[in-house]
């Protein structure tokens, strides 16, 4: 028989830790819908999702229940829609109307992969998408965007920065009777990976299968927890208490991916080893940098743990499943975060500390409230900024700030449950526009030629 | 295909014939019981037998949750399969 310790254990981690799955995103490659006809193309990418995800929230709700463990997300991705547009020439906002349809049919709250890849530059259908991003996101309700303006190999494409700096601020102004919520579900990158299961930064590259089965695991709490009983032990004990504990939630995960892949009879793809936090009480990656040792996240040595953290996260998970993808590192989206949330407001937190945090971890400035008169270019500049972290350190880096129209430091947005609330914070007031208008694409560095 | 069941709380007259009556009813047969006192709780730990269930397994695992809401404890009923891919390599 099992053991009762390990039982009870596994039981208070979810009972008491909020140990979770995070997400059960469902892949759909939309290739084979293209067509001329805009309204041709739409019906088949309505008919494929409904028919491909049919009985996804079905099964992660068996799964839930037979294994006793929380599936919090199903969610959906899909082709980047600006391959399957650009053969329609014309506005693809419908595309966005077809997948809300449908993500709502199938009852799942997000679907992700109204796309554009322009990390090189634009080809057809790509400056449609782009602009069409703000009505696309203040039209539907659960469409998620996201655009991949530079990369490793390709550098960064400078006037797509400056592209997407215009587009943010749209987005939060069509949408600021919901908080600015537009430009919460949408996300600006550099190295974008195919297989991403976490939103709004979800799409199914054009390499991936026709279906699959991607999981993402959560578990700040469990972590914090095991760590509270080593109040005294050394950074070297902490870190393999934490591969420990990664270890176990990654199996779950593991576990569940299988499960769903066998029932939905679609091929399961890789567990993403991030660290999703939620606001609830005990659910937060900033306190477990404090549980090691900090007064406050954002606070000096808030990169170090972060990077202690993230690598003996990955360290754990790596033997737990099969193939791991995703972004795969501390996932820390400020407004989703309490700890983060008190951190931004007590004023230990700074955007410039956040950017640092990247260099370390998975996902950039992701969920950041900022002024509502920042200008487009300042957001340019920003992407800019963290696009190159990501492009010299060959990582994933991410940009999901939000401009509070009409509010500035001091207030707040908040959009409730996962989303949280996040502080406005503070930017700088000196002008980037000079560097931004120059546009054109910034050479990728040196250490990408490894052939 | 086996489930735990896991009763979690204050110890009382009945727990076991009550919980295991449940399983009965639905034509899940117990192949293993322990009991103890566990962190300062009272923990009985059951391995049930489900594949010959009468009914689906979320009925039986709501049914015996409102059980333990009765009696004042807590029950979880979670197929083994998490428990063996969290504690076994």
């Amino acid at each position: 028989m099992i053991n009762a310790y390990d039982i009870l254990e596994t039981i208070r981690m979810i009972q008491d830790d909020c140990l979770d799955i995070r997400t059960i995103t469902m892949g759909i490659s939309l290739l084979d819908c293209i067509d001329s006809d805009i309204d041709k193309a739409c019906e088949k990418v309505y008919n494929k999702i409904t028919t491909k995800a049919a009985h996804l929230v079905e099964v992660g709700e068996q799964i839930e229940k037979e294994l006793g463990i929380p599936i919090i997300n199903k969610r959906i991705s899909v082709t980047p829609i600006a391959i399957i547009s650009a053969a329609c020439k014309c506005s693809p906002v419908k595309f966005a109307h077809a997948m809300d349809r449908a993500a709502k049919d199938v009852g799942v709250n997000l679907i992700g992969g109204y796309t554009a890849l322009v990390q090189k530059g634009f080809s057809a259908g790509d400056t449609e998408l782009i602009n069409s991003i703000p009505e696309a996101l203040a039209s539907t309700e659960r469409v998620c965007s996201s655009v991949n303006i530079g990369s490793t190999k390709t550098g960064i494409n400078l006037d797509a920065c400056k592209l997407m700096g215009r587009i943010i601020r749209e987005c939060a102004e069509k949408t600021v009777d919901s908080a600015c919520f537009g430009a919460a579900k949408l996300v600006v990158f550099c190295n974008a990976v195919d297989d991403n299961p976490f939103m709004a930064g979800a799409f199914h590259g054009v390499g991936e299968p026709d279906c699959m089965i991607n999981v993402g695991v959560s578990g700040p709490g469990v972590v914090r927890s095991a760590l509270t009983k080593y109040p005294d032990a050394d950074i070297t004990k902490i870190s393999d208490v934490i591969k420990e504990i990664s270890y176990k939630i990654t199996r779950v995960g593991q576990l569940v991916g299988t499960i769903a892949s066998q029932r939905l009879g679609v091929p399961f793809g890789i567990v993403d080893l991030s660290l999703a936090p939620t606001p609830a009480v005990g659910d937060s990656v900033a306190h477990i940098l404090e549980e090691i040792g900090l007064e406050k996240c954002g606070t000096h040595g808030t990169t170090a743990t972060l990077a202690l953290l993230n690598d003996a996260v990955k360290k754990g998970g790596v033997m737990a499943c099969s193939r791991i993808g995703g972004l795969s590192g501390a996932f820390i989206p400020v407004s989703e975060d309490a700890g983060m949330i008190d951190a931004a407001k007590s004023g230990a937190l700074c955007i410039e500390k956040l950017e640092a945090m990247t260099a370390v971890c998975s996902v950039g400035l992701d969920m950041i409230v900022v002024p509502g008169d920042t200008p487009a270019d300042t957001l340019s500049a920003i992407i800019a900024d963290e696009a190159a972290i990501g492009m010299v350190n060959c990582k994933t880096t991410a940009v999901r700030i939000i401009p509070a129209i009409g509010k500035d430091v001091g207030d707040e947005l908040d959009w409730g449950g996962l989303f949280g609330c996040g502080p406005v914070m503070p930017l700088k007031k000196e002008s980037p526009s000079k560097f931004i208008n120059r546009g054109g694409q910034i050479p990728a560095p040196l250490h990408s030629l490894k052939n | 295909m086996r489930a735990v069941v896991t009763v979690i709380g204050k110890d009382a007259v009945g727990i076991l014939a009550k919980v295991s009556t449940k399983c009965a009813e639905y034509n899940a047969n117990v192949v293993e019981v322990t009991q103890s006192v566990l962190q300062e709780l009272f923990a009985m730990i059951m391995l049930v037998d489900i594949s010959k269930l009468n009914s689906d397994f979320s009925t039986l695992s709501d049914d015996l949750t409102a059980l333990g809401e009765k009696m004042g404890v807590k029950i979880h009923t979670m197929h083994e399969d998490i428990f063996n891919c969290m504690h076994h390599i």
